[in-house]
């Protein structure tokens, strides 16, 4: 019993490892939330798949403190984005934004979509705008003709 | 045979050139969004008292300038150093913004490998390297006379960096 009372509290011991150091320093909880919400979007750029939240790169450690010293002076979101971008781009933030540089990379996906559906809908148009393909109606040479085929074989 | 039998081949033969040259791409070469732009706002203290500090005056002064991002604990950094002689012999004025170090090993590795920097600012937090956007060093500017980027290199200057891309470029610059 106790045994298994040690392994519960073992498991339910256990969080989730974060590259957030613990020596570094956080802002009040709600601020803090704010400013692990906005690391979460921004790129750390030494690792490149990552989120600032979640490497423990030298830079995103420089670049988490960036984050609270801006939301502790009171920037927003947008605010504290702006603020990177203006140093290192787009490239910074893990969703690319919406714009003219980006817009094909947007656009793209229903551009295909677009011309997919359109190649399908020519196709079911000329399918059916296509002349009756049923053979035409037999004459009577050919009905005579077949039937004495037919009897024949019948009589095989 | 027709065409359009061979359309499936041509489709695959596009998505698979486009992948290709994706592999060769270098995501690590991160576009910079400071080059066209005024370098920014800073003063560093000079490294030890046989140098002077660098600030964003010192780059505005008219001169082509080239600022190198260093650190005596980075590796590449000893690779490309002979590349910024060469630029300091052929008559530029280059400077330089040391990253998280000490100024003890900092001058160490000047002494021992030559000091081609005027000027020598420190940035121990690496504050003002963010507000240039780098991301690591080294990583080299080259900066007009009116104190505006306008070109970037990330990662050491090799041999083939030097002749190919940045002597040309400063001599279009010059011209």
């Amino acid at each position: 019993m106790i045994g298994r009372v040690v392994v519960v509290l073992t498991v339910l011991w256990c969080s989730p490892v974060m590259a957030v150091g613990v020596d570094e320093q956080t802002l009040p909880p709600t601020q803090e939330a704010v400013a692990r919400s906005i690391m979460k979007e921004l790129r750390c750029l030494v690792c490149q798949n990552q989120s600032i939240e979640d490497s423990d790169a030298d830079l995103a450690r420089d670049l988490r403190s960036i984050v609270r010293e801006r939301v502790a002076a009171g920037d927003d979101e947008a605010g504290v984005k702006s603020y990177l971008t203006e140093r290192y781009g787009d490239w910074i933030l893990l969703q690319p934004p919406f714009n003219a540089r980006m817009a094909v990379l947007w656009l793209a996906p229903f551009l295909i979509i677009g011309l997919a559906a359109f190649l399908l809908w020519r196709r079911a148009r000329f399918k059916t705008g296509m002349p009756d393909m049923a053979p035409a109606p037999l004459t009577a040479d050919e009905q005579a003709a077949l039937d004495r085929l037919l009897d024949k074989d019948q009589r095989g | 045979m027709p065409v359009r039998f061979f359309i499936p081949l041509l489709a695959f033969l596009s998505i698979a050139i486009a992948l290709g040259v994706g592999l060769f791409l270098k995501p690590a070469e991160v576009p910079s969004a400071l080059v066209g732009k005024a370098a920014p706002e800073f003063q560093l203290p000079a490294l030890d008292n046989q140098v002077k500090g660098l600030s964003r005056d010192d780059l505005a002064k008219g001169q082509v300038t080239i600022v190198n991002f260093f650190a005596s604990w980075c590796a590449p950094c000893r690779v490309e150093h002979p590349q910024l002689i060469a630029l300091r012999d052929a008559g530029y004025a280059v400077h330089a913004v040391v990253h998280k170090d000490t100024p003890k090993n900092a001058r160490q590795f000047l002494d021992k490998l030559g000091n081609p920097f005027q000027l020598i600012g420190t940035d121990n937090d690496g504050r003002v390297s963010i507000d240039w956007g780098v991301y690591g060093v080294p990583e080299t500017f080259i900066i007009d006379g009116n104190g505006n980027i306008i070109y970037r290199h990330v990662g050491a200057i090799m041999p083939d960096d030097l002749t190919e891309k940045i002597l040309p470029f400063l001599a279009k610059v010059q011209s």
